[in-house]
């Protein structure tokens, strides 16, 4: 009987958990969670704040999950050591667990970029259900907030933050918000929505330090970004992204890169540990190579595919890539791939086409004749073809230029390629 | 495993929308065509749609995927796969409206139910023997049939 150990317990671990039970019903099944939460849906934090989503309705899974699976759920419990000799890990409160595939699904921790004062001073992060309790309790209507972070959980945090009537900066050092998905015609559209629901927004800026309150206290008063403008808060939301949690792999020979290194079989460099999620640096089959893409579908597509090797039903990782639906502040965007290539590298070619009116911007990359790059704002509804077309890595040579009109869809697709894309 | 899914016959399409119709009709509370047009509000939405680029014409709707990316890529865990059936359905109450889903559907298949901010797709009618949009289309473009994988 084999015993699998699943440490984390979000998409990547789900993801996993649920593709062993397809293939093996009778090994022994734990997962460890330093989070006192059965898997709850992560992005619905935004909403959990907003008061829009309760806590109950949060969970990614229903009521009966980890039973019906014979799941050993193991809660508020941290790994504090891997012995890939002896096949064990060690968790908190000195329980040495033993493992024949371990899966490790440990995600990310915050980025808190170096500011004078910070540390002594209250902020908080946003990623765990945990962060955005902290936060409710703290913000009320007319709280002052500023967000260092224009990407997507800045993003989301401020939106949520508004819809609470709270007063809202974002501090953005890029020179454009939601830079890693968007290129800068999108991103001035994406400003354009954030600015008009009353965010203002700073970028090409950092902050530079914090200012207390009162001397000796950690109430926060305000900031000073880098070109010396103050703003005044009382409250400071830290939102930059994730780094892959690396450490927890110390002092084994598991090889890193930026993340966790894993094979097309998610499998890491010792036999029987794999990882996927936020903390794996995975394919991505844009890239052709491995690289960080710290998204939620990416960690349940990997963590199903780790979990079906796992279990001895071999299949391979098909790669995912950066890829991102913009829903905040009333946008409809959605981005994927290389969105914004080198200008000066004539291997990309770039169709796009502008509605202003209309609210439409669309752009699509190619490069040696494939898609590998698009952003859809406005005219979102068959996007998800050309993004088939850019999984599938298909030519679109001879008729590239349809992807673009208005009447997009799988009549776009030559009728061969068509016929073949139906059956499946 | 082989699932149930209807499959659309381009050849065989007219273009006529009857399936939009008869699905939107499915789909409403009355599940009457007058009431469902005319009173209910907001409308009901039909989760097929005709695509047409004439004389070409192409009746779309869910594939319930072996491998469905929806599912896989669903944020909220609202979009489910029923291990028995097969039939891929989405949660409206666990639902939050990201689009996610419509972003990686190679079919472009799914639909945005804006007035309420979920997405509503092709349940295959399950609570009827043949689907509305299958019973209503008069060439037997649109067919219910067994399929592999």
């Amino acid at each position: 009987m084999t015993r699998y150990v699943i440490v984390g317990n979000s998409a990547g671990g789900v993801g996993a958990a649920e593709a062993i039970r397809q293939v093996d019903r009778n090994g022994s099944l734990t997962m460890i969670s330093e989070e006192p939460y059965p898997a709850y849906s992560r992005p619905l934090i935004a909403r959990y704040l907003s008061r829009e989503t309760p806590e109950e309705r949060m969970a990614y899974r229903p009521a009966g999950f980890y039973q019906a699976l014979g799941i050993d759920l193991v809660l508020g419990t941290a790994l504090e050591g891997i012995d890939t000799a002896a096949r064990t890990v060690r968790l908190g409160g000195g329980r040495v667990l033993p493992w024949d595939r371990l899966l490790l699904a440990v995600g990310g921790t915050p980025i808190v970029p170096p500011a004078e004062g910070l540390a002594e001073h209250e902020y908080f992060t946003f990623t765990t259900l945990d962060d955005a309790k902290r936060l409710a309790a703290h913000v009320s209507a007319g709280s002052r907030a500023v967000v260092v972070g224009g990407g997507l959980i800045g993003i989301s945090v401020a939106e949520a933050l508004v819809k609470l009537g709270v007063a809202v900066t974002i501090v953005e050092l890029a020179p454009q918000v939601l830079g890693r998905a968007l290129d800068a015609r999108a991103g001035a559209m994406a400003r354009c929505a954030i600015e008009r629901a009353g965010v203002q927004v700073y970028t090409g800026r950092t902050v530079a330090r914090v200012v207390g309150r009162e001397s000796g206290k950690r109430a926060v008063a305000g900031v000073v970004l880098d070109d010396g403008v103050e703003i005044a808060c009382d409250t400071l939301v830290v939102a930059v992204g994730v780094r892959p949690r690396v450490e927890v792999v110390a002092g084994t020979d598991i090889a890193v890169g930026r993340g966790i290194i894993v094979d097309r079989h998610m499998a890491t460099s010792v036999p029987e540990v794999y990882a996927c999620g936020d903390v794996a640096e995975a394919y991505d089959f844009v890239l052709g190579a491995n690289r960080l893409t710290p998204i939620w579908p990416n960690a349940y597509l990997g963590g199903r595919i780790a979990g079906r090797n796992m279990a001895g039903a071999e299949m391979v990782y098909d790669g995912g890539t950066a890829m991102n639906s913009l829903h905040s502040f009333g946008l409809s965007i959605m981005s994927a791939g290389t969105v914004d290539p080198p200008a000066d590298d004539a291997a990309y070619e770039v169709l796009s086409c502008e509605d202003a009116g209309r609210g439409i911007y669309k752009k699509i990359v190619l490069r040696e004749g494939r898609v590998v790059g698009m952003i859809f704002c406005g005219a979102i509804d068959r996007a998800g073809i050309v993004f088939g077309l850019m999984r599938s890595g298909v030519s679109v040579k001879g008729f590239k230029e349809r992807l673009l009109a208005d009447d997009l869809g799988l009549l776009s697709l030559p009728a061969d390629l068509r016929r073949e894309w139906m059956q499946r | 495993m082989s699932r149930v899914r209807i499959v659309s016959r381009e050849a065989a399409c007219i273009g006529c929308h009857l399936c939009e119709v008869h699905c939107l009709v499915e789909h409403s509370t009355s599940r009457q065509i007058l009431k469902a047009f005319k009173r209910e509000r907001p409308r009901a939405l039909a989760r097929v749609h005709v695509e047409e680029h004439l004389p070409a014409t192409l009746a779309v709707q869910c594939h319930h995927c072996s491998e469905p990316m929806c599912v896989y890529s669903c944020l909220t865990g609202a979009m489910q796969k029923d291990s028995e059936t097969g039939i891929v359905t989405s949660d409206p109450e666990r639902c939050m409206g990201c689009w996610t889903c419509v972003m990686v559907c190679p079919y472009g298949a799914l639909v945005r139910d804006e007035a309420r901010g979920v997405v509503v797709k092709c349940d295959l009618c399950s609570h009827l023997v043949t689907p509305a949009c299958v019973a209503h289309c008069p060439n037997e473009a649109l067919i219910l049939a067994e399929v592999t994988p």
